[in-house]
């Protein structure tokens, strides 16, 4: 945001009937905010560069790949990596996987984190201190620390190569990080609001319900897309966690593509990796307006 | 709206718990699960092909293909070892085998293994997975490195062009990498972005063996023999450039671009790169493959390099331990064994299978690789525990830098004997 006073346009007096007043920018106003654009420019296709390189790749015969002056374009566009990539691994077996396990493990973590952040935040006891600060201390724990004392632990279980197992470890590493975050956003709610329903005569759960989770939409979309993300990408839980074929995951898939000492099959690998980041755009694309719409939808003025 | 919505994920969540839960294990049926890495379309094709095979002739002792990755097998193996969930039959690596094999995960072959099966595979290469007296896998593929160089430019040059039969000594390829030198196109590309297992195994043409035995511990050792090419290789990246210093950070398929181009002339690869030669070259790109050069011009002891043979092993928890040495000693039948190094474009341990037709052939190169195959010898890093240590935090970074010129040979001796030393004696005491 620029905070350079706005000039009038013109000195000239306004034809009667225009309601706002124009104005002129300027010289340096201008070149602010193209050298903002330029930046935001730049930053976006820094950021969605290595997504078109992938997509290019991904349409390009194996002898375009070994060219030493690759082209943006694939010069002669083919499906083919797709078709390998198809024949050669279960993709879609291991995108329903994956989708089930991502889906389900956000909503559950969004279902707990919701009234445990409220909860948290608004009875404030040495307890909810103790618990936000081991919280932030479970986040310290490295995967590599965890992973046999928690595999023995499902084993006993018997949730060793299930995908139910998958849900609950990807819950319980997705929830502290989930309520952390919706804490914040319960913080923001005025109490006032909440006293305002009570006086009003809403329940305690009408007042949950009605007046406070529409405020945390945003909050609620940020926990569902970090979850459903975190659970799309994760490799290494569902490697070592998933035995059958029929139940791994695409991240534990697109590996397959990988051979010994660097070598891979590059090709078909892009192929897949394009598939695989589909899901995660349309989820995005889908909740984004979310939110933006929540953060406008507040109740209190002033 | 919004309360509808909130309320319908929840009543929804319910019965997908119950659904979910469904979804635990119910595998156990007697079927053994075979873990392959098999990564490429037709290797995949192969081994799928096998395992069916085999089912229809064995419908009481099925077995599963269960697809791993070479980049993870370690850690997956790791944890499900622990938790007592291996898979029963395991393709892996004979290096990859030394700690599974010492903490007991893995079966002791020697009184299971049919005898035309240990017939057929040469005393050197069962040696490359016996450790304390056990057989902890069967050796089945290998991967020897190679030359592969650009045909033309071999030929325009007045180099002599080397056969398996004669090859170049390590002299008369320092002349022929300054023969096909040419501005900025070099004569060769050493891909070292994982320099260590090629380093120690090349150590061998030279007389070199970096890890010893010495008073029944492994040491370390890195003097003159050991040496020798590292030093070759650093010469020619520093002082004759006639390596391309560009490529040291490279994995082995990152040097085909400049190789296709003609910015080099020469790779030293492993055998199986070939696929990716043959399938990414431009239309009416020539190539040919070489055997590596030799410490003596052509003397057997010059020839030989360390190796790391693919294996078959078998977890020690399984209790169908004959079944899964059925299955192996199917596999590894010298027709199917012959099959599976065509499809993954590597060289098969087994003396029939090395004899198949489709193998011995100049085509693609394959005859370069049975004939190399003889000279083939156990990596020294095999059976030394605590080598995965030493690559990963003394060995690979100490190598990058003296070849990249930022450290010199004495640098280089110590930290790789010194430190290396050290982390070998804690998994010694």
């Amino acid at each position: 945001m620029t905070s350079q006073p706005l000039k009038p346009q013109s000195a000239k007096p306004q034809p009667a009937d225009t309601k706002r007043p124009r104005y002129r920018r300027s010289p340096r106003h201008r070149l602010g905010r193209a050298g903002q654009y330029l930046a935001l420019i730049c930053y976006l296709v820094f950021l969605a560069f290595p997504l078109f390189w992938l997509i290019s790749t991904a349409f390009k015969a194996p002898q375009e790949l070994g060219s030493v002056d690759p082209s943006w374009l694939p010069q002669h566009p083919s499906l083919d990596n797709f078709r390998d990539a198809f024949d050669q691994q279960p993709l879609l077996r291991s995108a329903l996987n994956s989708l089930i396990v991502a889906v389900t493990a956000a909503a559950i973590s969004v279902l707990i984190a919701v009234p445990a952040a409220y909860a948290m935040v608004r009875y404030r006891s040495p307890v909810s201190k103790a618990a936000t600060g081991w919280i932030l201390v479970s986040q310290m724990f490295p995967f590599v620390l965890v992973i046999i004392p928690l595999f023995l632990v499902l084993k006993n279980l018997e949730l060793i190569n299930s995908l139910f197992g998958l849900i609950l470890v990807y819950v319980v590493w997705n929830l502290p990080f989930a309520l952390w975050m919706l804490q914040g956003y319960v913080r923001a709610v005025p109490r006032s609001l909440e006293e305002a329903a009570a006086i009003d005569g809403c329940s305690r759960f009408r007042t949950l319900v009605s007046v406070v989770f529409p405020l945390l939409t945003p909050g609620l979309v940020a926990t569902v897309m970090f979850s459903f993300v975190t659970a799309w990408n994760e490799f290494f839980f569902a490697l070592v966690l998933l035995k059958s074929p029929e139940k791994q995951t695409m991240s534990v898939i697109l590996t397959h593509f990988l051979g010994a000492e660097g070598a891979a099959d590059l090709g078909p690998l892009a192929a897949a990796a394009v598939l695989a980041t589909l899901p995660s755009l349309v989820f995005f694309a889908l909740l984004q307006r979310r939110l933006v719409s929540g953060m406008v939808s507040g109740a209190v003025k002033g | 709206m919004r309360r509808r919505n909130f309320l319908g994920a929840a009543v929804a969540a319910a019965p997908a718990a119950t659904l979910l839960s469904g979804c635990a294990d119910d595998s156990d049926d007697g079927t053994l699960d075979f873990l392959s890495l098999a990564w490429q379309q037709e290797s995949i094709k192969a081994n799928k092909a096998l395992v069916a095979e085999w089912n229809s002739r064995h419908p009481r002792s099925r077995v599963r293909y269960v697809q791993g990755s070479w980049e993870s097998v370690h850690d997956q193996l790791l944890t499900s070892f622990e938790g007592g969930e291996a898979p029963d039959i395991i393709h892996d690596e004979a290096n990859d085998l030394t700690d599974f094999a010492h903490g007991g995960y893995l079966a002791d072959l020697s009184g299971l293994l049919p005898g035309s099966l240990k017939r057929q595979i040469p005393k050197s290469t069962w040696d490359m997975v016996t450790q304390a007296g056990g057989v902890y896998g069967v050796p089945f593929l290998q991967d020897p490195r190679v030359l592969i160089a650009n045909r033309k430019l071999l030929e325009r040059s007045r180099v002599r062009i080397p056969t398996a039969e004669k090859p170049w000594s390590w002299a008369e390829f320092e002349e022929a990498a300054k023969e096909l030198t040419r501005g900025r196109d070099y004569g060769v590309a050493w891909s070292m972005k994982e320099p260590v297992n090629q380093s120690v195994n090349l150590a061998m043409s030279t007389g070199g063996s970096i890890f010893q035995r010495e008073g029944g511990k492994n040491v370390i050792r890195f003097d003159e023999p050991e040496s020798r090419i590292a030093e070759l290789i650093h010469r020619q990246v520093n002082k004759d450039r006639t390596a391309a210093a560009g490529s040291l950070g490279m994995a082995g398929g990152d040097t085909l671009p400049g190789f296709f181009s003609g910015r080099y002339a020469m790779v030293p690869l492993n055998f199986s790169y070939r696929q990716q030669v043959q399938q990414q070259a431009p239309d009416g790109f020539e190539w040919v493959t070489l055997p590596l050069p030799a410490a003596t011009g052509g003397a057997e002891e010059g020839r030989v390099q360390g190796v790391s043979p693919q294996t078959l092993s078998i977890a020690q928890d399984t209790s169908r331990k004959k079944t899964a040495m059925a299955f192996i000693a199917f596999l590894t039948a010298p027709d199917r064994m012959a099959r599976l190094a065509r499809a993954d474009w590597l060289v098969p341990t087994g003396e029939e299978a090395l004899r198949d037709q489709a193998l011995n052939t100049d085509k693609l190169g394959w005859s370069t690789g049975v004939r190399v195959s003889e000279d083939l010898r156990a990596s020294p890093v095999l059976g030394v525990r605590g080598y995965p240590e030493w690559k990963d935090k003394i060995a690979t970074p100490a190598f990058q830098e003296y070849y990249s010129g930022s450290i010199g040979l004495r640098s280089l001796r110590d930290k790789l004997v010194d430190d290396g030393n050290r982390i070998l004696a804690r998994y010694q005491r």
